[in-house]
């Protein structure tokens, strides 16, 4: 990947960090810290690994993205409006009412979402069942899926990754949002899940752990899925909840919170600031 | 009992009165235990949690395994209090409620915390309109949809005493005062909050202030309406709900749920056995939740005053013919 190639996606990145904050903001809260942490893996999804045509979101051969943490709907519009599925303005009627953006994905109300999701672990099983789908009807697309790490203390989560592993779901490509926190703060005084990559492996994964708010290391993790062989894949993604906008890293609870007018213009100035630089 | 309803709030929100009365109860009772689903400071209980780690339990993310673990606590001799929003606590655990926790007769509490309507701008993946349903069919359980905040404390105090599952619907937020402090809620014993003539309101949860407020517009018209209180959906005051019915001739029930397999269909099971009077529902039909602030879906849905005002007109004509 050369150095434009990689600019290109971090500015991507960015503004969808943009997005996700001028929808929550319109709102006045939301789920602000779930949403930044994926954005860049958003970014190199569709910036660079996924097909698709906005024109089109139901276009059968497309890749598709199960956002199973569905409460990272802000993070996912962001990318989707800025990739022109629907206009950059609807992001202003997050959750109002008769929205087509709803806290959670919803399927049947935005173009561009692949599937509903919003109540934790289910969208997992629902991934593994539209790749094996899609596999069983002959069709050569993939389906990424980002899980949660709180998420991942569902139950289901675990089934369905026994079940991706056993019925050969090579189409698959897991993403795991390992950001430490969930929503009553780190994961570690919750419910601490131990060492992803051995549970990965272990459930029979083609696994890799890279930094996941870099797009150069996510580029590179995505490409080798790229590569066959009957395992899927699990890529687990180091990555800060709140990521790319350093306030909120460093808030001790930033699962859903408040953005005044001041955050949100100083926070964006700052995104916009570092786009500049990238473009320079 | 006195009621004090005037529309004006109480100044707590219900997330407080749950975190606060769990809180002492922790205190004054060794046997009384909590669990969370990653949901402690949706209700206030994260601090107390850090510092009591044995008797406020963070169970993660994992619904069904915080019953499971909960049912195997009460059988060890504890008086578990479960709590997650209301879609995890009815859907997504059904069957360890229903075996691990009825079936087996290990007795557990269930707060599910923003049902219907109030679960508002997190939409309808987390809207149950079904979790009195799914409740109702359990048997021996216990269903409480609260009116207000001294009730709910009350309800909160008295289930972890009680055999079999109980089951506490809650919004987080506010609700009007109704009930003078101190007073005492029998299980199972609706109260008549406003005596009336010419119809019959039935209403749980956040539609009894609903209720009170169509009772006072209603009465400006020369319609006198009697208001009853059932707050335990299940089992539910048969006696009272007949008495009445027989009284004013026709029934309206207001429930922030579905129209099926909720309160309204508990009032009609008991009116067509033993009283058989019009009947009619403000509920939300045959439908799934969506987002919106509260105040929208609640016209969305037709949860409201003017709609029970409506129902309460219609059915009095019904009665006469
Ligand atoms: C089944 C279920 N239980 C509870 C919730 C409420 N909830 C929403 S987000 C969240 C925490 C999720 O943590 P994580 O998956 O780590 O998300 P992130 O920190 O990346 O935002 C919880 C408990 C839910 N949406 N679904």
């Amino acid at each position: 990947m050369d150095l434009r190639e990689i600019n290109d996606l971090k500015i991507l990145a960015a503004r969808i960090r943009i997005a996700a904050l001028t929808a929550i903001h319109s709102l006045g809260s939301g789920h602000v810290g779930g949403s930044l942490s994926i954005a860049d893996a958003l970014a190199v999804l569709y910036g660079r690994e996924m097909k698709y045509d906005p024109a089109d979101p139901a276009w059968p051969e497309r890749d598709k993205l199960v956002v199973s943490k569905g409460h990272a709907g802000p993070g996912v519009y962001g990318t989707l409006a800025t990739l022109g599925f629907f206009p950059y303005e609807e992001l202003l009627t997050l959750n109002k009412p008769g929205t087509h953006l709803p806290s959670h994905c919803d399927r049947n109300l935005t173009p561009g979402i692949d599937m509903t999701t919003g109540s934790l672990g289910q969208g997992t099983s629902l991934a593994v069942g539209m790749a094996l789908g899609d596999k069983l009807k002959g069709r050569t697309n993939r389906v990424f899926l980002i899980v949660g790490d709180g998420e991942s203390n569902e139950g289901q989560v675990w089934e369905a990754f026994s079940f991706a592993a056993a019925k050969k779901v090579s189409n698959l490509v897991v993403m795991l949002d390992w950001n430490k926190r969930q929503l009553d703060g780190w994961t570690k005084d919750t419910l601490p899940m131990g060492d992803y990559v051995a549970k990965f492996e272990a459930f029979g994964f083609d696994t890799v752990k890279v930094d996941g708010n870099d797009a150069e290391a996510l580029s590179a993790a995505l490409e080798h899925t790229r590569c066959g062989g009957d395992k899927p894949f699990a890529i687990v993604m180091d990555t800060v909840k709140g990521a790319g906008v350093p306030e909120v890293e460093n808030m001790d609870m930033n699962h859903s919170i408040p953005v005044s007018d001041e955050q949100f213009e100083r926070w964006t100035a700052e995104l916009k600031a570092q786009i500049a630089e990238w473009e320079a | 009992m006195k009621t004090i309803f005037t529309g004006e709030k109480d100044p707590r929100l219900a997330k407080s009165v749950i975190g606060e009365t769990l809180t002492d109860m922790l205190e004054t009772d060794p046997d009384v235990i909590y669990l969370d689903a990653d949901l402690m400071s949706c209700i206030g209980t994260l601090k107390y949690a850090k510092t009591h780690p044995d008797r406020a339990i963070e169970c993660g993310v994992a619904e069904a395994n915080m019953i499971g673990v909960a049912c195997g606590l009460a059988s060890a001799g504890f008086k578990p209090v479960c709590h997650t929003f209301g879609p995890f606590a009815s859907r997504r655990c059904f069957d360890q409620v229903f075996l691990s926790g009825a079936y087996a007769k290990n007795d557990i509490t269930v707060i599910g915390t923003d049902p219907g309507v109030t679960a508002a701008l997190n939409g309808g993946t987390h809207m149950p309109f079904e979790d009195t349903a799914l409740y109702r069919t359990i048997p021996t359980a216990t269903i409480f949809d609260p009116t207000d905040m001294v009730q709910l404390e009350n309800v909160l105090r008295q289930s972890v005493d009680m055999p079999g599952v109980k089951y506490i619907r809650i919004g987080r937020k506010d609700l009007p005062k109704i009930y003078e402090a101190d007073t005492l809620f029998e299980v199972g014993k609706a109260l008549v909050v406003r005596e009336g003539k010419d119809a019959t309101v039935i209403a749980a949860g956040i539609m009894l202030g609903e209720a009170l407020t169509a009772a006072e517009n209603l009465s400006r018209l020369g319609i006198e309406i009697e208001v009853i209180d059932p707050f335990t959906v299940k089992p539910l005051d048969a006696l009272t709900i007949c008495r009445s019915a027989r009284k004013t001739g026709a029934v309206v029930v207001a429930e922030n749920h579905s129209i099926h397999g909720g309160l309204y269909n508990a009032v009609l099971e008991v009116l067509a056995a033993g009283c058989p009077v019009p009947a009619a529902a403000v509920a939300v039909e045959d439908e799934f939740g969506e987002v919106g602030p509260q105040s929208y879906l609640q016209k969305r849905f037709g949860l409201t005053a003017d709609h029970i005002e409506e129902e309460v007109k219609e059915i009095i004509q019904r009665k006469h013919v």
